[in-house]
């Protein structure tokens, strides 16, 4: 079976990525681009917009994945002369292990762009904002270029189109902390402060950007948009593998043979995505468990290497579909070593506002490098365990920042129970040497 | 070490800001609700013209931004990619995070600081070089990945490291 449908419309998000020549408007137009705008534009309410939205099902490619078309319901509904209003995408992606907002910013900026328009028509929006990473340099560039581009050829500045809608875009590049990709601290660090979360509510639909009714959604969410409002719901729901709409942005990291990016049906197999699309395991590997979508989704273990890729299965598994973008143990690495990783990255990347996660992050690596290193007692587990109950819930907490920072760990203290409970009984983490790899 | 004066790639670090900045600083600090939110931008442009972020510099682009030091300095001393202390001409950023953990990035780091002559976190004698941890650079794909200026890099194997150094040493000077 093959993995990357030949049949453009069936990878729509990537069709006309070109990472290396991004189309300009006249060769995105010629693809199709420019559609979804005009379709609405041209004579589409806004509310519409957000019930074909919503009826598509396209749920929240950021990690969480709450529907779209609902959260753009919660804003209050004044046109834009009558009231200012932000749509902000959030492109900060710095999860570890996910990469593919950086693939559709370098390779079809303008669909984003596109996808911005129709979005902030919708929640009727006068300002648009691009928040990206600051090591995305190659995307800065193009994304300035594609609005640029955009304005040139009318679809954005004042009257776009002639429909009487007027919508500003902007670029920011980010400072540079994880946590900016949480929304509220995204639109702290908008406007020019320390990016610390704030309390919802009031969700930012109603109280955002500068206090204004804000929509912030993920760049992989934005860049749907386009195809739904162009080839309609019926399409957009049958380009899916189950209840929720559309396609999804997979991917592979770790030792696989083809690690990368893959546009597949929402839903695809986890099996179809490492053996299919990544190759399968270099050789010489065995999968171990996985990560199914980034640094703060909880461990699976390979009785789950055929889990369907959906929303709620991973979840009743124990994990989160997350990102959609996977991060291979293979059985030749310290699955300890792991969790000390991805425990030094949140740690490291708190924002210091609440006592649990800026306090108790840090001593849960301490502990683990302590395991590690052949320092650790039975006792240390324990203490894992508690910090976990301690750290880990919602609520504890300001912000999804710690719950997902123990998401990985929790669920390593069971899978690799053993691993721990050698370690702690005298000389650390069994990690394979160098030279055992490289063989 | 450099001495603290420096820009990054060996020049004094002038007085003020130069006039062309200002200028735009200014104009962005117009654009939004508050001046301030154009902070985090005016800082990236001041490193990008002089590598780094002085004390003088950083009151100048308070003073237009109408806040106050110790407010911007919290900004500023917040953000990864904002370097309040002196730099050298190339900043290497190393990814330390899960995925180039897996793919033995270790290896990449021991020999790395080795070649440099330097831990993580410091920059070479000759200005030429600041070694620098950073979280994942979204080429996981690639891993191990690192970014020299604004140029990713991956897979980067430790025997690949030597050429790429010398051809940046080559290129920078
Ligand atoms: C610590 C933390 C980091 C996050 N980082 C990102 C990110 O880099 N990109 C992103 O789109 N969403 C991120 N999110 C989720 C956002 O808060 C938000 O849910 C998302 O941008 C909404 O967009 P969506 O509905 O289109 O998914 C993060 C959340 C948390 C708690
Ligand atoms: S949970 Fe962590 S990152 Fe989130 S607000 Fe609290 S300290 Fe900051
Ligand atoms: S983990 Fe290193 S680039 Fe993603």
């Amino acid at each position: 079976m093959s993995y990357t449908a030949k049949d453009p419309e069936k990878r729509p998000l990537l069709a006309l990525v070109d990472q290396a020549d991004p189309p300009d408007v006249a060769t995105y137009e010629r693809g199709g681009g420019f559609r979804g705008l005009r379709r609405v534009l041209s004579g589409l309410s806004p509310a519409e917009v957000i019930d074909e939205v919503t009826k598509s099902k396209l749920r929240g490619r950021g990690g969480a994945g709450f529907s779209t078309g609902m959260k753009w319901s919660f804003v209050p509904k004044e046109s834009q002369k009558e009231r200012k209003k932000y749509i902000v995408a959030n492109g900060d992606e710095m999860e570890p292990g996910t990469f593919k907002d950086r693939l559709l910013v370098e390779g079809n900026p303008l669909q984003l762009v596109e996808g911005m328009i129709i979005s902030a028509y919708a929640i009727q929006a006068s300002h648009g904002v691009i928040f990206l990473r600051g090591e995305y340099h190659l995307g800065l560039e193009r994304l300035k270029i594609a609005v640029e581009q955009a304005k040139a050829a009318g679809f954005l500045g004042e009257n776009i189109l002639g429909s009487g809608f007027d919508f500003e875009l902007i670029v920011h590049p980010s400072g540079g902390r994880y946590i900016c990709g949480e929304e509220t601290a995204l639109l702290t660090a908008l406007e020019g402060r320390r990016a610390n979360p704030r309390t919802k509510p009031p969700f930012p639909q109603v109280s955002g950007l500068w206090g204004a009714p804000t929509v912030v959604n993920n760049i992989e969410t934005f860049s749907n948009i386009p195809h739904i409002m162009a080839n309609g719901i019926d399409w957009y729901l049958g380009l899916s593998a189950c209840g929720d709409g559309g396609t999804k942005l997979y991917g592979v990291s770790g030792r696989a043979k083809r690690p990368g990016v893959y546009e597949l049906p929402l839903g695809t197999r986890m099996g179809i995505l490492l053996e299919e699309c990544a190759g399968g395991m270099q050789d010489g590997y065995r999968l171990r468990a996985f990560l199914p979508g980034g640094a703060s989704t909880a461990f699976l273990g390979a009785e789950h290497a055929d889990i369907v890729l959906d929303y709620p299965t991973p979840e009743k598994a124990g994990s989160r579909l997350g990102t959609g973008l996977a991060i291979l143990l293979d059985d030749r690495a310290s699955p300890i070593g792991m969790i000390r990783n991805l425990e030094h990255f949140f740690a490291q990347e708190s924002c210091g506002w609440c006592t649990p996660c800026r306090d108790g992050l840090p001593w849960v690596e301490k502990l683990l490098i302590d395991i590690e290193e052949g320092r650790g007692g039975p006792d240390d587990i324990l203490r894992l365990q508690d910090a976990c109950r301690l750290i880990g819930p919602m609520g504890r907490t300001f912000c999804a920042h710690a719950p997902g920072a123990i998401a990985p760990l929790e669920s390593g203290l069971r899978l690799f129970r053993e691993d721990f409970e050698r370690a702690v009984q005298g000389g650390g983490a069994v990690v394979p040497s160098a030279q055992e790899r490289a063989a | 070490m450099l001495t603290a004066e420096r820009t990054a790639s060996g020049a004094e670090m002038p007085d003020r800001i130069a006039d062309d900045l200002v200028h735009t600083i200014t104009e962005m600090g117009h654009h939004d609700v508050l001046p301030r939110g154009a902070c985090i931008e005016a800082l990236r442009m001041v490193q990008e013209r002089y590598g780094w972020i002085c004390d003088r510099h950083l009151k100048q682009v308070a003073d237009i931004l109408g806040m106050s030091l110790a407010d911007i300095d919290g900004v500023a001393t917040y953000f990864n990619l904002l370097f309040r202390k002196p730099v050298g001409k190339n900043v290497i950023m190393l990814c330390d995070s899960v995925s180039c953990w897996v793919m033995g990035v270790d290896g990449v780091r021991e020999k790395l600081c080795r070649k440099l002559g330097v831990s993580m976190g410091q920059t070479t004698q000759d200005g030429e070089f600041t070694l620098l941890p950073i979280v994942c650079l979204g080429h996981c794909d690639h891993a191990p990945a690192m970014m020299i200026g604004k140029d990713l890099y991956g897979p980067v194997r430790p025997e690949d490291i030597d050429a790429i150094i010398d051809e940046r040493r080559g290129a920078a000077s």
